[in-house]
């Protein structure tokens, strides 16, 4: 019992209650939403330094033991995503104090955000398949609104797609919950683990999972990605930015914690299909990528990319990979925030996202222009910068597995073509916005970005970090990778007291 | 009872389906009603239907019905109910604005 656990939750929830009785103090709203996410920053970090130090720490909401009533389980993969989620909400808040404009202010975009991340949050730390549910409720309906909020037409147009797919992938998920209390009669994460030990991962467990499979598949867009490009290129920078950052990493993380805790039995089954997904997400995502013209697409199939090599480092399954899937997943976190906010900049300096648009954009902006290179270069993962370290770890750990099972070879082929396409399609964007003949003079600017780089040095500083700190950031990424291969450590910290 | 309630739920799913496959707007806003509808029933039946228990277990009880289905479909149908008016509001929202209430019209920034 470890009552800390839940502030990730509760801190974002209250806040945006709050926040919501005093509407017209829209000073006080970005007051409390800044300090409601410190706080929860304060917390992950501090949940990062008790796992390390005490292990799996949980928390048995209303004092009901495990299977019986929910839990929370904050485990080092749940506490570095919560850690890595409140540095990302943090710098997009910095840039949606600038960007947003007082129209979206004054609709509830602030408590709205902060509903959001407290979905987030509840998904990482949740060991409850039903209350995994709920807290992807939390986060979509969140995401609903601030994806329709401000009521453009490509917003609605997009938005009602964004949202019909959800709620359809929301009653599959609840369908595969109904088959598995069937069969199992327990939906505790933990619990469900064990049962299925016990009776063997049988043909219909197998299709339930596969269920789930898509269920997740479409909330990360891994494969099922058609949804994602058309929403995200409808959003405004800062929203784009959160959604990028953290919306499809909730999807990776309930497939990484499912099929690693409770349907490993079978990976003939799902993990050999999880990787094809993973493959043909990587090559769709770079074609997307490298085709298209309009930098706010550019920016959209990266992430699908980027959702591709982290499945596909962690269906290779050996320790090393699932280090390198985890380092990797993070980066990716930091430097598609990064990403979304520099195109978002870009934008709003140009006023158009078409490529054609724009030129030579270094003179005026040059901090600007060497940020986006150094996103750009972590992106694709040259050495001292963050992508680094996960992609090695995923290509070596592929290549040795490759000696096994032959289909690992045209995985890593892709991933490294992939990088190449990520590296052209953001080099692409650099050589046409910021080199060449200067267009536009300050005074021609369509928008101020005074405040709007602040929260990119943020973020970019946190990437280096991550890149250049690998050392010191490895033990705690490796715990992750090990307590998610080794589902007996997490049924003892959850379920201890009852076997 | 159990095989009957599947039946039902079968044929609820498959005009959910048809109705989501269709183009209207309004439609598909329908289907996702009924959709849901079968899962909630799914779950219900997937927790034993029983009769001559109430869901609460007391030391002397003779039989009992398992609560767990109701309270998770009692909190499926909440958040449901929650989705579809939004989605009912966001339909007509996009209707006043685009002009439209076909898919087929809803193609992408580029088209509207």
């Amino acid at each position: 019992m470890y009552n800390l656990v839940v502030l990730p939750l509760l801190i974002p929830v209250l806040c945006g209650l709050l926040m919501g009785i005093f509407r017209k103090s829209i000073a006080f709203q970005k007051c409390l939403s800044l300090l409601s996410l410190l706080l929860t920053g304060a917390a992950a970090f501090y949940l990062v330094q008790q796992v390390s130090a005490r292990g799996i720490q949980i928390l048995e909401l209303g004092g009901w033991q495990a299977p019986f009533g929910i839990v929370l389980v904050v485990d080092m993969l749940a506490a570095l995503l919560l850690a890595a989620a409140s540095l990302v909400s943090i710098a997009c808040l910095l840039f949606a104090f600038k960007s947003i404009g007082p129209e979206r202010e004054k609709y509830y975009f602030y408590p709205f955000l902060q509903f959001l991340i407290a979905g987030v949050n509840g998904c990482f730390l949740t060991g409850d398949l039903f209350n995994l549910y709920v807290c992807f409720e939390v986060m979509l309906v969140a995401s609903y609104v601030l994806l329709s909020l401000g009521g453009s037409k490509p917003q609605l147009s997009e938005g009602i797609k964004y949202v019909v797919i959800n709620v359809i992938s929301s009653t599959l998920f609840l369908i595969a919950i109904g088959y598995l209390y069937g069969v199992l009669g327990t939906l505790n994460m933990a619990h469900l683990s064990l049962r299925i030990a016990a009776i063997g991962q049988t043909g219909l467990v197998s299709v339930i999972a596969i269920l789930l499979l898509i269920v997740f598949s479409l909330k990360a867009a891994l494969f099922l990605y058609f949804w994602l490009p058309g929403a995200y290129g409808a959003l405004p920078p800062a929203i784009a930015t959160i959604f990028a950052a953290l919306l499809t990493k909730v999807g990776i993380y309930a497939i990484m914690r499912m099929f690693s805790l409770v349907f490993y039995h079978q990976p003939q089954i799902t993990h050999d299909l999880l990787a094809v997904m993973a493959v043909l997400t990587m090559l769709i995502g770079g074609i997307g990528a490298v085709v298209h013209g309009d930098i706010r697409n550019i920016a959209a199939y990266n992430v699908v990319i980027g959702v591709g090599f982290v499945v596909f480092g962690w269906t290779v399954f050996t320790p090393a990979a699932v280090t390198g899937a985890i380092y990797y997943l993070i980066h990716d976190m930091l430097m598609k925030a990064l990403l979304f906010m520099l195109v978002g900049t870009i934008i709003i300096i140009v006023g158009s996202s078409k490529l054609r648009d724009m030129s030579g954009m270094i003179t005026h902006h040059p901090l600007l222009g060497w940020l986006f290179l150094i996103s750009a270069l972590a992106l694709t993962g040259i050495p001292p910068l963050s992508g680094f370290v996960g992609k090695y770890l995923i290509i070596q750990e592929g290549l040795t597995r490759g000696a096994v099972h032959t289909g690992y070879y045209i995985g890593v082929a892709v991933g490294l073509l992939s990088t190449l396409m990520i590296l052209y399609s953001l080099i692409k964007i650099f050589v046409r916005g910021f080199w060449g003949e200067t267009t536009l003079s300050p005074d021609m600017e369509k928008g101020n970005t005074r405040g709007l780089i602040l929260p990119c040095i943020l973020l970019t500083a946190a990437g280096v970090f991550w890149g250049g700190g690998a050392e010191l950031i490895y033990p705690y990424v490796e715990m992750a990778a090990a307590s998610l291969l080794d589902p007996a450590i997490y049924i003892g910290a959850v379920l201890g007291e009852v076997i | 009872m159990e095989t009957l309630m599947s039946v039902i739920v079968g044929i609820i799913f498959a005009i959910g389906v048809y109705l989501v496959l269709s183009n209207s707007l309004l439609r598909i806003i329908l289907g996702i009603s009924v959709l849901a509808h079968g899962a909630n029933l799914l779950i219900i039946t997937m927790g034993g239907l029983k009769k001559g228990g109430v869901p609460i277990l007391r030391e002397e009880a003779a039989a009992y019905t398992d609560p767990l289905p109701q309270a998770l479909i009692l909190t499926a149908i909440v958040i449901n109910f929650a989705i579809t008016a939004f989605l009912l509001v966001l339909a007509y929202r996009a209707y006043q604005t685009t002009g439209v209430d076909d898919m087929d019209d809803l193609r992408g920034p580029d088209h509207v």
